[in-house]
């Protein structure tokens, strides 16, 4: 029997009792971040990264069934080894190494390998079996580096603060807003952020992560203040009433899908700014050949023609069917309904 | 090209009518005579003739990136669009140049005699030249097809802005046949009329009207006609010569050979606002043998008896030589049933419908199925003849479309602003147990409807065959369409005239969606009248 099975709880360990990333409750979850597609309610115990630890306590209400490991850590659960490894994704994401007998898995959960100056940067792991996320898997889908892409963002908040106007920009809550607020020149002007936003921030501050000030919009900042101001906000607050305040404002979206014209301009977006927490075409490329796997197993994503391209590299690859929702982000972003205590309402969004 | 392709991220990046222009009009401050001349006509989908094969251009990028054919092929059915596509998968590394719009697009006008291995030698030292964005304006313009959300009237207010000239006038320098290889921007903009006796005049177009009737007030200030299901066309005698233009400014003359007894039947200097459409013993025929006629290059006997053309005029623009656009419409109808008091089975008069109260009307609007129209046209008689799609003088009340209930079973990938999304559908109705694949829909549906059923149709695929992907028949749509005809290249057997989403039935099972023989009976009530 292999090491982790696909199951439709999640990705299965027989040997050890315990599932990493179980969309189904189960008794023994241990969770590579805390996207809502990868840790959902209901499991009885929990293990994270000590740095994703409090976020997901907190999306997810938990009390003390909540056990962490700091990177590179071991736990060993009836004889299989159990490692958390950087996947450089959001503050305290983790790439999950089960160890049995000399075999190696490693679950990929989400990663990029781009350092994005607040989440522990990426670390190859050796194994013989890769299971990886194929989110951004066709060769269309390239990253500028990071340096040039916040300096587009900073003309243009310079631009719109010019032009008497309200920078809007737009990312998931969690990772995306707080690589936005570290990464763009606070010098420019004031930053806000939504209530959900500012409520994942100060349960990150707390655990000691050095973010700049954003206040967050409540009705006593006066509209001078917002006036030229960078405002950061979750994709699901574009369109409602929430951001009309704002008036007059420009709106940009950071994400990866805002590579594609098309999703640009239907997302009604001024600009669109292609920035992903997700590994692109290159760098997935470049993770599996570090990893040295000689079988890699494909989830979310452009799974089925990411896996064929692998098998014609000579890598045997399989196409995996799993509950995280890669392909779907883009959708999910809207349709959630995301309350200002950084909490969700629905377990479908994931990460753009 | 630097200029042209800052315009086309200006344009790109704001949705609001105002940053148009404004980007519009910084660019005509900027660029050359020439670029300009070349900016309106691409803006105007005028474009350079294709001189490279899109499949060698596909080739080429391919061999580039080094990557095997099918992963660009599936590529570019999640990007939707080839120059982009090809723009996405080529190396990022280039050299800086700084050539102008018209030094490219005469590069590529001087591929046209190039051998095929000179073609891709050419091609490939462009792409070295030019950073991203200015590929992606490069490939549009090789392979033409550049939408970048300017529409006619939005070109015409900034030209008008920037050359301090009215609008009207630049929206009728604008039509017709002009060519940046022939006119040059002074003449296009500021030239004496008169020199081209082919220009037709914008055509004025009416919105659908959304209120109830009674919103028009008084039915006596109105002029009513039949909506007819043609080609909206335009009949230009001048300098002894005639021009047939259909409304995508397209000249159409040798289409339709029958209309040269216009020639004959119209004095100098007539221009005749109208329909064109299929006419045979004295009554319409439907889009449907229309459409047998458009596209062909050369008209054969045979198909010219079985289907006879027949314009069918509703307004006069010019009369003796003179723009009589700001007449009163009453005025030029009078005139125009004069001119067409001759009898003739090619050029008709579209006759008035009569009314005295808005109810007779309506009783009218419903018979429109019998005359083989669409609905009704209604002109305030004191309106002038205006420019573009205005509100308020002309409107058209159509009838209500046909419907079923039918079951999405295939999707495929949009293009364009639905590019990566699951947007364009196939629909079946019931054939026994059976469903019979019978309508193509793409609009219809909210963006959030259509994030919806994208979602659906990824998590309930069946099969995939290329870019289609058959999916589970679970969810039902209501189709509206216009004409139901009989057609023997779909396994149906029968084709539908403009279908569309006119709702998604989260209330009905799929079981519970239309027939085969409902639409068969449809195709009896239609073919009877």
């Amino acid at each position: 029997m292999d090491l982790l099975q696909f199951t439709d709880k999640g990705i299965y360990c027989a040997q050890a009792g315990v599932y990493l990333d179980p969309w189904k409750p189960v008794e023994k979850a241990i969770i590579s971040h805390g996207h809502s597609d990868h840790a959902y309610f209901g499991h009885k115990y929990y293990l994270s990264t000590s740095i994703a630890m409090p976020v997901i306590k907190h999306r997810l209400y938990l009390q003390d069934n909540i056990e962490t490991l700091n990177y590179g850590e071991i736990i060993n659960i009836n004889g299989v080894n159990f490692s958390f490894h950087p996947a450089g994704h959001i503050p305290g994401s983790a790439q999950i190494r089960v160890e049995f007998k000399g075999e190696v898995w490693v679950f990929s959960g989400d990663y990029k390998l781009q350092d994005d100056g607040i989440s522990t940067p990426f670390e190859p792991v050796k194994c013989h079996t890769f299971i990886t996320e194929s989110t951004f898997g066709l060769p269309i889908y390239k990253w500028k580096p990071q340096q040039e892409v916040f300096t587009e963002i900073n003309q243009w908040w310079l631009k719109n603060k010019a032009e008497g106007k309200a920078s809007l920009i737009a990312g998931y809550t969690l990772g995306k807003s707080q690589r936005i607020l570290k990464n763009v020149d606070p010098s420019i002007g004031k930053i806000f952020t939504h209530g959900a936003v500012d409520t994942i921030n100060e349960v990150m501050r707390k655990q000691g992560i050095d973010l700049p000030e954003a206040p967050r919009i409540t009705n006593e900042v006066s509209k001078d203040d917002l006036k030229g101001a960078l405002i950061i906000c979750p994709p699901s607050a574009v369109g409602s009433p929430w951001v009309r305040r704002f008036l007059p404002y420009s709106l940009g979206i950071a994400s990866g899908w805002m590579r594609l014209r098309g999703t640009r301009r239907r997302r009604g977006a001024d600009r669109g700014f292609v920035l992903s927490d997700h590994v692109d075409w290159d760098d997935l490329n470049t993770a599996i050949k570090e990893t040295g796997a000689q079988r890699v197993y494909v989830t979310h994503g452009y799974s089925e023609l990411f896996a064929q391209w692998l098998n014609e590299q000579g890598v045997e690859a399989h196409e995996v069917k799993t509950k995280y929702e890669g392909e779907l982000g883009e959708m999910a972003e809207t349709a959630s309904t995301e309350n200002e205590d950084g909490t969700k309402n629905d377990t479908t969004t994931t990460q753009p | 090209m630097k200029h042209f392709t800052k315009l086309f991220t200006d344009l790109d990046q704001t949705t609001k009518t105002l940053g148009k222009i404004k980007a519009l009009v910084e660019y005509f401050e900027k660029a050359s005579d020439q670029d300009k001349l070349w900016a309106i006509a691409l803006l105007s989908h005028r474009r350079p003739k294709r001189t490279v094969n899109a499949s060698y251009l596909a080739q080429w990028a391919n061999e580039l990136s080094g990557l095997p054919d099918w992963l660009f092929y599936e590529s570019h059915h999640v990007v939707g669009d080839l120059a982009e596509t090809i723009t996405l998968m080529l190396p990022a590394e280039f050299e800086e140049s700084n050539y102008s719009l018209t030094y490219w697009i005469d590069f590529i006008k001087a591929l046209e005699p190039l051998e095929v291995h000179q073609k891709k030698e050419k091609i490939l030292w462009a792409w070295s030249q030019l950073n991203e964005t200015e590929r992606f304006v490069f490939n549009k313009l090789i392979t033409g097809s550049f939408r970048i959300g300017v529409s006619q009237q939005l070109m015409v207010k900034a030209l008008a802005k920037y050359a301090n000239v009215k609008e009207n006038i630049i929206a009728h320098r604008l039509m017709g046949n002009w060519s940046p290889d022939i006119n040059t921007f002074q003449d296009l903009l500021f030239a004496d009329e008169g020199t081209d006796f082919s220009k037709p005049y914008p055509f004025y177009l009416a919105y659908a009207l959304e209120d109830e009737i009674s919103s028009l007030g008084d039915p006596e200030d109105w002029i009513a006609e039949r909506k007819w299901d043609g080609i909206r066309g335009q009949v230009i005698v001048r300098n002894g010569q005639l021009f047939v233009w259909s409304r995508g400014e397209e000249l159409v003359t040798d289409k339709y050979p029958e209309y040269h007894v216009m020639l004959s039947l119209l004095p100098e200097g007539t221009v005749l606002d109208g329909e064109i459409l299929p006419f045979k013993d004295d009554k319409p025929l439907t889009f449907n043998h229309l459409q047998t006629r458009i596209g062909r290059k050369t008209i054969s006997q045979k198909l010219l008896k079985d289907v006879p053309v027949s314009f069918i005029t509703y307004d006069v623009l010019e009369w003796q030589g003179q723009d009589i656009r700001t007449c009163k419409f009453e005025d030029r109808r009078k005139l125009l049933e004069e001119i067409c008091s001759k009898e003739s089975t090619v050029l008709r008069l579209s006759p008035r419908v009569m009314f005295n109260t808005w109810e007779q009307l309506a009783e009218e609007r419903a018979r429109s199925r019998d005359f083989l129209s669409e609905g009704i046209m209604l002109k305030r008689k004191d309106s002038i003849y205006r420019n573009g799609r205005r509100r308020g003088d002309w409107w058209k009340w159509k009838i209500d479309p046909l419907t079923v209930d039918a079951v999405l079973i295939y999707a495929m990938r949009g293009n364009g602003r639905r590019a990566n999304l699951y947007t364009d559908y196939t629909f079946a109705v019931w054939d026994g147990d059976q469903l019979v694949p019978f309508a193509k829909a793409y609009s219809g549906l909210t963006d959030e409807e259509i994030r919806q059923v994208d979602r659906w149709v990824k998590v309930n695929t069946v099969e995939r065959f290329g870019p289609v992907r058959s999916v589970k028949p679970e969810l039902v749509f209501e189709i509206a369409f216009e004409g139901i005809n009989k057609s023997s290249r779909h396994k149906s057997g029968i084709a539908l005239r403009f279908p569309r989403m006119a709702r998604w039935r989260k209330d009905k099972l799929a079981k519970e969606a239309n027939t085969l023989s409902d639409l068969n009976a449809l195709l009896k009530i239609t073919e009877n009248t």
